[in-house]
């Protein structure tokens, strides 16, 4: 069942150079030609350096929303890493947040270096399903990596999204999208991405 | 960016705008032809999105040496009869200044030129070292001042901007943010305005503010005609019920976001908004109209109160003792950082006494404890293969047992992250852009009150050209004693490796001759040495023969190009680098996973060595001569 709120509030967050707003602006896109306002906040910066970064998608039939999503409000969201989908969890999460996120951390300079420790995987998933209304968590990155091409985690992660069925967008929409704006010689593959995303969450159904 | 040339009213564009590319498409479609710029975070996306059309539009478009000479390249195009943007962020405005104000007492000119300055402000400072509010420059400067609220205002706001200039005769300053710069939507577009196809100057006047009294009085002449016209501007705007109990005055991000914290609150049949996008000369009858009958009013804007303090100035003419006024100045609102929705809600909630939950105490709770228990925090480091990192390992290196207290000043670029915590930490005293170089200079006369302390000062390539010159033909005329490091990487690292005067081709592509660092400073009269920023030994040994020397300029340049700049060029990796599990020490050691902590290097806990990292190594190989052990090995690799 799509989520029946508007404003809905979607985050796709993640490490920089994992390719969230790739899926963003997808996403945004689609949305806008069927007459949403969709407005997409981005994190600039971090995103070379190795730190922390988010999009915020408000999707409206009414108006523009500010990209800025009140605390405890998010809808849904999306993750690349999952220290930082729980990082946002922590922020933007509430009794009925829906979560996917990729169980494959992304470690922080401070933990390569072992002056920190990154979650044990156990407790980061366990937090992760208290916090979230209901989750679904798939390691997207070795998906990604027995296709060949670590870089289509991304479009893994939106097969994801989309299995879930919660956004007001089709799998046929985004297989449209993609047909449509990608350069030609990497369509196969991110069509098969996508198709392994959603089937990786109609098979826990 | 969509395609140019679209002229029917009101069509889609059937693509994300960042607030950026509309403020560029916007003045496109006004007919601007020249655009000039320094790049800096939020602001950099608008010259580079001209860039993209100058050859296919006959546009000049230029990463100018500073903000300063990017606005007077503008202001050039405007005096003789075109169209023209300048573009900056916050700190970018204040270098600009003194050209600006004495712009606004000699107008453009007479030609029908027009020139909007488009300053980017970082509410939160999230990638600048202040936030400083611009609109007070806008005030100061007597120049008329817009702030949109959307992107789709951003790019209809330019085109109102550029035709306020050209109607009259002044630059208009257009003030962004970082969430209005860095978000995305799609707009609708309007029709394109002809470009001018040739111009010339009238030499028979002089356009100077010397003698200027009269001049002051004119200019505030026009900024009262101009009022008189925000007065109707319309994207001025009251939404609400007719008879409010409060009215929430919004500019800029605080528009949408009052919209909402109003629903969030449910109060929509008691609470207006006033959205104001007109800030200088402020439009106060509008303001008057809309307040006089209300009881309540909260001011909401970022960052500081300016339009607060102007909303209390039209109250005053219009004798409203009786109405109560909150914002920051009441303490409903903090005097700084961004503006968000719980910064509005909070206040309502507390004006208008409902309560406001936004999850629940229980979550809440489980979050915080997931905060507490859970999260560990990323930071932000250099990339693996960066030249910043070798160089201030071997800085490091050199300073260790120098025991009269060296004193390093730094500057603004990728570098700066040496003060945050993933850094090393070398730098002791960081400013704005340049000031590192001046401030040095000042450091280096101190030996006759006593201070003995070598002085060394650090500075990118970029950084070098905007503002450090200077600072270096004051220390060398002077006769300052300093060392100056100027990391020379090749590129504008920090804000996406835009051109600068030192590289071989220019913001739109096209070849240009690079200025040779290394030869403008011996031609100052300082001693130049270079290294390179891999040679680890080599540049720590240069770094402390320099301080050997006790008087006099004496500059090193660190030569090694970004990182990014090498992998656009080349997808393979110049070496394969091996750790040695039989020599590394593991955690008795930890040198290069700790301390010189590149993020390719990791210390695994189960077997406890130091592993390469495949999938981040840059393949540079200089950890090689980081490990103490000789455990870290490479070979040049086979592409």
């Amino acid at each position: 069942m799509t989520i029946n709120a508007d404003p809905l509030n979607l985050i796709v967050c993640g490490v920089g150079g994992q390719g969230n707003i790739l899926i963003a602006r997808m996403i945004g896109r689609i949305l806008s030609g069927k007459g949403f306002f969709v407005n997409i906040g981005q994190t600039f910066g971090a995103a070379q350096r190795g730190g922390a970064v988010y999009s915020s998608i408000r999707i409206s039939k009414k108006r523009y929303y500010s990209p800025l999503i009140p605390k405890g409000r998010a809808h849904i969201i999306a993750g690349l890493e999952p220290l930082e989908t729980l990082r946002i969890l922590a922020d933007f999460g509430n009794e009925n947040v829906m979560t996917v996120t990729n169980t494959r951390p992304v470690y922080p300079v401070g933990v390569l270096s072992r002056r920190a420790e990154y979650p044990d995987p156990m407790t980061l998933k366990k937090t992760i399903l208290g916090l979230s209304k209901a989750a679904w968590l798939v390691d997207v990155t070795q998906m990604a990596v027995e296709l060949g091409a670590p870089i289509v985690a991304n479009i893994i992660l939106l097969g994801c999204l989309l299995g879930i069925g919660k956004m007001p967008i089709s799998y046929e929409e985004v297989e449209k999208d993609i047909k449509g704006t990608f350069p030609a010689s990497t369509v196969a593959l991110n069509l098969t991405a996508l198709n392994k995303g959603k089937e990786a969450i109609e098979a826990r159904a | 960016m969509p395609t140019i040339g679209r002229t029917d009213q009101g069509d889609r564009v059937d693509k994300f705008l960042l607030g950026n590319e509309a403020i560029a498409l916007g003045a496109l479609e006004a007919g601007a032809v020249f655009a000039a710029g320094y790049p800096g975070t939020p602001a950099s996306e608008i010259i580079e999105d001209l860039a993209k059309h100058a050859k296919q539009l006959n546009l000049h478009v230029e990463w100018s040496t500073n903000e300063k000479v990017a606005a007077e390249g503008a202001a050039a195009a405007a005096i003789a009869g075109l169209k023209s943007i300048v573009a900056m962020k916050n700190a970018g405005l204040s270098v600009a200044l003194d050209f600006l104000t004495h712009l606004s007492l000699t107008g453009l000119g007479d030609a029908t030129g027009s020139m909007v300055v488009v300053v980017c402000d970082d509410p939160g400072a999230h990638s600048s070292g202040d936030e400083t509010d611009s609109r007070w420059l806008a005030r100061f400067a007597y120049a008329p001042l817009l702030e949109p609220s959307s992107v789709q205002e951003a790019y209809q706001m330019t085109r109102e901007a550029h035709a306020l200039s050209e109607k009259y005769g002044c630059y208009v300053v257009l003030r962004s943010y970082t969430r209005l710069s860095h978000s995305s939507s799609v707009i609708n577009i309007g029709e394109v305005i002809r470009r001018p196809q040739k111009v010339s100057l009238n030499n028979k006047m002089c356009l100077t503010p010397y003698l200027a009294r009269p001049k002051h009085a004119e200019v505030l002449k026009k900024l009262s005609t101009i009022e008189e016209e925000f007065e109707r501007f319309p994207f001025n705007e009251y939404l609400g019920p007719e008879n409010p109990e409060l009215v929430i005055v919004a500019s800029g991000s605080a528009v949408p976001i009052a919209q909402e914290s109003v629903e969030l609150l449910g109060v929509e049949q008691s609470v207006g908004l006033l959205k104001l996008a007109t800030l200088w000369p402020f439009p106060r009858k509008l303001v008057q109209k809309y307040l006089r009958e209300a009881p309540k009013i909260l001011v909401v804007e970022e960052v500081d109160p300016f339009v607060e303090y102007h909303v209390k100035e039209a109250l005053y003419e219009i004798g409203g003792e009786d109405h109560a006024v909150y914002g920051k100045l009441s303490g409903h609102v903090p005097e700084y950082g961004e503006i968000d929705p719980e910064r509005i809600v909070s206040a309502l909630s507390e004006i208008l006494n409902i309560k406001y939950v936004a999850r629940t105490e229980k979550y809440a709770d489980m979050a915080r404890e997931a905060v507490d228990k859970v999260l560990v925090d990323r930071g932000l480091t250099w990339c693996p293969g960066c030249p910043h990192r070798a160089t201030f390992w071997s800085l490091e290196k050199a300073l260790k047992g120098d025991k009269r207290g060296v004193y390093v000043t730094g500057d603004i670029g990728c570098y700066t992250l040496d003060v945050f915590p993933e850094g090393k930490c070398q730098m002791n005293l960081l400013h704005a852009m340049g000031s590192g170089v001046g401030l040095a200079s000042g450091l280096g006369q101190l030996s006759k009150f006593g201070c003995d302390q070598p002085i060394i000062s650090i500075c990118g390539d970029s950084t070098f050209f905007h503002a450090a010159i200077p600072g270096l033909i004051n220390a060398v005329y002077n006769k300052s004693n300093m060392i100056l490091i100027v990391l020379d990487n090749n590129a504008t690292a920090m804000t996406g490796l835009q051109a600068h005067p030192g590289i071989e081709r220019n913001a739109v592509g096209e070849s240009a001759q690079p200025i040779n660092i290394e030869a403008l400073c011996r031609s100052l009269g300082a001693s130049v040495t270079v290294t390179d920023a891999f040679d680890i030994k080599g540049t720590t040994s240069k770094i402390r023969e320099l301080l050997k020397i006790d008087e006099g300029v004496r500059v090193l340049i660190v030569q090694r190009a970004c990182e990014l700049l090498r992998r656009r060029k080349q997808k393979s990796k110049p070496f394969s680098v091996k750790v040695d599990d039989e020599k590394c020490r593991g955690e008795k050691c930890r040198i290069c996973y700790s301390a010189f902590r590149c993020p390719a290097l990791a210390g695994n806990p189960e077997t406890d060595k130091a592993e390469i990292r495949e999938e981040g190594c840059s393949g540079c190989g200089v950890c090689v001569s980081v490990c103490p052990s000789k455990a870290i090995t490479r070979e040049v690799a086979v592409p």
